[in-house]
């Protein structure tokens, strides 16, 4: 597995948020995280994508928005083969991670989930672990037993989430005792703890309140020095407020893509303009 | 489909568009003023600038409002920003042409200087951008706003023969610089009204293109045309 992320994230909060935006890594301005061509994706019968063709860019923010029933959260889910996990799938063109064909013939949707992580709308953490358990899952169930490591994972994923601060000395506690907010951030935690090189977020903080919402998208903005983050969401501030490009979907369709600053600035297409001013159907 | 918010910025843009017509109906009373040696109509044009003052605060108000409540983006966001800015040139040109006014009040205590040709001439292009400008705020045309842009080089240069006419006046006779300074003034001040509507051509450039204009190539080459 490439591993993207410096073993030592010893970075501290603050300082990878203050200065994310650029001078603290070298920026590799043109590297593509996902070359995504002519993707098209049914569900038995009915097609849910049509024929997407789009150039993600790596250590950037990129946000995904359209109505409801668009194809977005299937869209991200397609980038991490989440979506085989329903049956009667089936794909059309290709994913490239990397470079890498992510629909290749000898490439496991295990590894593939290893690479890219998923945090889901609704905050998931499991019922009858503890926070820490919750952290570690992931490392866990890849073999990892050093117990060293798997400490020092604890504490870089917490703190790379937020959250360490606050449940550093309750981390035996089970992780549905935690507040809405913390339990979003613990299962951004659970996903950062298998160092994974992507980052997919359907509507992260679509449950949460406007102050975990907050430190949420800050968490957003901080891992984009060493992740490349796909959020899907259906508020269009918080999109304009954390990407740095943005894809408006329709109808399984991509009828723009752009930096986001031009999306909610001055689109090209009308479709577009509607939908970020709220004038939409 | 019409949402309520859709309505607020039409009523934005219809203040606007009252302001920009009370503005020049504002100028062209204060050079009517002017060239009938009327006092009375000059104070009249005097007291009705706090009709424009009162719109601006208005406008202020509605655009910060729109802003703080309906986050807008893409048109909508250009259309207040424009909106604002407009409404702070206009509101110049409505103190432009209580200057004129207060001039005129002067010079009609005095015989005239010399027959007015070139202020109202001045006077009827720059009215003639204003309501150039509007019309392409309300129509959304760029094109034509671009070509407003580059009259304002024909008041300038108006502007400039005024200048040294007026110098030449002062030269030969001293007892005419009282009243050649008040028309030098009040040209300088149909020259900044020419300006406020260039600059409201730029602005509807900008709520139409996204794209600033201002001090660039674009602007300054057709001026540049106009004057060769």
């Amino acid at each position: 597995m490439a591993d993207v992320v410096p073993a030592k994230i010893s970075v501290p909060q603050s300082a990878a948020v203050g200065g994310a935006p650029s001078g603290a890594l070298p920026v590799e301005q043109e590297s593509i995280a996902f070359d995504v061509k002519n993707f098209s994706l049914w569900y038995g019968a009915r097609q849910a994508l049509h024929d997407i063709t789009i150039r993600i860019p790596a250590r950037k923010v990129t946000a995904i928005i359209g109505p409801s029933g668009c194809g977005k959260s299937t869209f991200i889910r397609a980038l991490n083969r989440m979506h085989e996990l329903t049956p009667g799938t089936r794909i059309g063109g290709e994913v490239r991670l990397f470079g890498e064909n992510l629909y290749g013939l000898n490439v496991e949707p295990t590894t593939v989930r290893r690479r890219v992580g998923m945090v889901f709308q609704k905050s998931n953490p499991f019922p009858t672990m503890s926070i820490a358990e919750n952290v570690l899952v992931g490392l866990r169930l890849n073999g990892v037993r050093d117990k060293a490591l798997l400490s020092q994972r604890l504490e870089e994923s917490l703190h790379m989430a937020a959250l360490w601060d606050e449940v550093k000395d309750t981390l035996g506690r089970p992780g549905i005792s935690l507040s809405g907010g913390q339990q979003q951030r613990l299962c951004i935690a659970r996903a950062l703890a298998v160092k994974p090189e992507i980052i997919l977020m359907d509507e992260p903080c679509s449950a949460l309140d406007p102050i975990a919402t907050a430190k949420v998208e800050e968490l957003i903005h901080s891992l984009q020095v060493n992740y490349t983050v796909v959020i899907v969401t259906h508020n269009m501030q918080q999109a304009a407020r954390c990407s740095d490009k943005t894809a408006f979907f329709y109808m399984g369709k991509l009828i723009e893509y752009d930096e986001t600053r031009t999306i909610f600035m001055n689109p090209a297409n009308p479709q577009t303009e509607a939908y970020v001013s709220g004038r939409f159907g | 489909m019409q949402r309520f918010f859709d309505a607020e910025l039409e009523s934005l843009r219809s203040q606007l568009l009252r302001m920009g017509e009370t503005a020049i109906r504002q100028v062209r009373d204060a050079i009517k003023a002017l060239v009938d040696g009327n006092p009375s109509q000059a104070d009249q044009v005097i007291a009705a600038d706090d009709e424009i003052d009162r719109l601006e605060v208005e406008i202020d108000n509605e655009a910060i409002r729109y802003m703080n409540l309906r986050a807008p983006v893409a048109t909508q966001l250009r259309m207040v920003i424009v909106g604002m800015k407009a409404s702070h040139d206009l509101e110049r040109v409505g103190d432009e042409a209580s200057n004129i006014a207060k001039r005129a009040i002067r010079l009609s205590a005095e015989p005239p200087l010399k027959p007015y040709i070139d202020i109202p001439r001045m006077a009827g292009i720059a009215t003639e951008m204003l309501r150039g400008a509007l019309d392409c705020f309300l129509t959304g045309d760029a094109d034509k706003a671009l070509a407003i842009c580059k009259r304002d080089a024909e008041v300038d240069e108006i502007n400039r023969q005024l200048y040294r006419e007026l110098s030449s006046f002062m030269v030969e006779n001293p007892s005419t610089i009282g009243r050649a300074l008040e028309i030098m003034f009040i040209s300088k001040s149909l020259e900044r009204i020419a300006d406020h509507a260039t600059n409201i051509a730029e602005e509807v450039i900008y709520l139409v293109r996204a794209k600033d204009v201002r001090h660039t190539d674009e602007v300054k080459k057709t001026s540049a045309a106009q004057e060769a």
